[in-house]
């Protein structure tokens, strides 16, 4: 028991790299909150093109989306940040994990928007068109609001299934909590470091997963 | 033009670092069979005990539910392979990938499962009861098959987002496809080896996304 402690919960190595994993999580925050703006943001963007149903925007949207909601994101990383310096683009860890995690965001975001879109009975359409607004102007006021209330349940779920994945950055070198963590770990040779990082993240996104248990019991989800 | 055909699309390369892939494929459908039942049978319990009549177990399953969906599965992982064997426990790697991905995907399994329980009426499994059915039998029978239908296409859903999971294997240098084409990329410094790689995901995972949205524009309608 006591070696455990010793190796997880070392109060020397906890109060010394606490700072270090400390900036890591503002790393963290900071490329949370821009991938959620960039990725939703992008995503209901593209939803609300779809619906103009031009075919081939369409077919060029729905081929964007099945592609980023196939491929693991950790490939799309790896490709991008030991690809592109080839032909001679060369983005920072930080910009390539930012990229990566918004274009996967924005996929899925736009799967789940067009749903909430189609979902919306067609006499609202035809009633908001009968007061004379535009297609535009009824997709913007009318529908797209209505569709978004219906999926925000789907959509924090996604929102928070995808931020957790900042964590991936570790791999090409991003100092968030888990690459802190790591180096953290290596230079004290002691785990309590990542005991530190696993309790950061808990903190960091608990509040998030209570949230969307408790929006998914007030929202009713489309199609159930 | 030419540059880029040359360091993504290069044929030469992507035929060389075949075999290794392929070998890979193999690894990542091995953690596949073994890491998809463990998953879905250990949310099936959680998810059990989350809708039980005992308050103890109700709280004790979400509690653990939340908790793991909560945690990045990578650093649930680095912290299962990395952490301990600083208390004295070694461990290969395709065991830290199973215990790592087994508590992420029941977490996830979990809260398909109940809200599958959950969009069962009750008097389903009372009228069950009421025909000499016991609990267990009403569960096998009557309460589950239909709870499973009701979310069916989540639970594909879930099985396409742990075929992508097996990626982070290779952080722990586990051979599965991502770890066998970013091997052949360090080597020949060209990137066609990661495009290989995506390929074959695609191939893999397209045809499983094209039917859930069949299924949830079916459900939808």
């Amino acid at each position: 028991m006591d070696l455990f402690l010793d190796q997880f919960v070392n109060p020397e190595v906890l109060a010394k790299y606490a700072p270090l994993i400390l900036k890591g999580a503002g790393v963290t925050v900071v490329l949370s909150l821009l991938i959620v703006l960039a990725g939703i943001g992008f995503g209901a963007l593209l939803a609300c093109l779809r619906a103009y149903r031009l075919r081939l925007v369409s077919f060029l949207i729905v081929v964007f989306a099945d592609v980023f909601r196939a491929l693991p994101p950790l490939v799309l990383i790896l490709l991008v940040f030991f690809g592109l310096p080839n032909i001679g683009v060369v983005l920072s860890s930080f910009t390539v994990l930012f990229i990566v995690l918004t274009l996967v965001l924005a996929a899925f975001a736009e799967e789940i928007v067009w749903a909430g879109i189609t979902s919306i009975p067609k006499g609202q359409w035809e009633a908001a068109r009968s007061t004379g607004l535009g297609f535009t102007q009824a997709l913007f006021y009318v529908v797209l609001p209505q569709a978004v209330r219906m999926v925000i349940p789907p959509l924090t779920n996604r929102a928070i299934a995808i931020t957790k994945m900042t964590a991936l950055g570790m791999v090409i070198g991003v100092p968030d909590i888990l690459g802190q963590a790591t180096t953290a770990q290596s230079f004290s040779a002691n785990a309590s470091p990542l005991t530190l990082a696993a309790v950061a993240y808990v903190l960091l996104f608990l509040p998030f997963v209570i949230a969307s248990r408790w929006l998914e019991a007030r929202f009713a989800r489309p199609g159930s | 033009m030419d540059a880029i055909l040359q360091q993504f699309f290069n044929i030469e390369i992507m035929a060389k670092s075949m075999p290794l892939v392929l070998k890979g494929l193999g690894m990542t459908l091995l953690i596949c069979a073994v890491v998809i039942p463990l998953g879905a049978l250990g949310g099936l319990a959680a998810a059990l005990a989350s809708v039980s009549g005992n308050r103890f177990l109700r709280r004790g399953a979400i509690a653990f539910v939340d908790l793991f969906r909560a945690i990045p599965p990578l650093v649930l992982l680095i912290f299962i392979y990395a952490g301990l064997p600083f208390a004295g426990m070694r461990i290969s790697p395709f065991a830290a990938v199973t215990l790592g991905f087994f508590l992420n995907n029941s977490a996830y399994f979990a809260e398909i499962f109940r809200a599958g329980l959950l969009s069962v009426p009750k008097g389903q499994a009372e009228a069950a009861r009421s025909t000499g059915l016991t609990r267990a039998q009403t569960l096998i029978w009557v309460t589950l098959p239909q709870a499973v239908r009701n979310v069916l296409p989540d639970l594909l859903s879930n099985m396409v987002e742990i075929v992508k999971l097996t990626s982070l294997a290779s952080v722990v240098s586990l051979g599965e496809i991502l770890h066998a084409a970013g091997l052949v990329r360090s080597l020949t410094y060209n990137a066609s080896p990661l495009v290989l790689a995506a390929g074959i995901y695609l191939l893999l995972l397209w045809p499983l996304i094209r039917l859930i949205s069949h299924f949830e524009r079916r459900i939808a309608s």
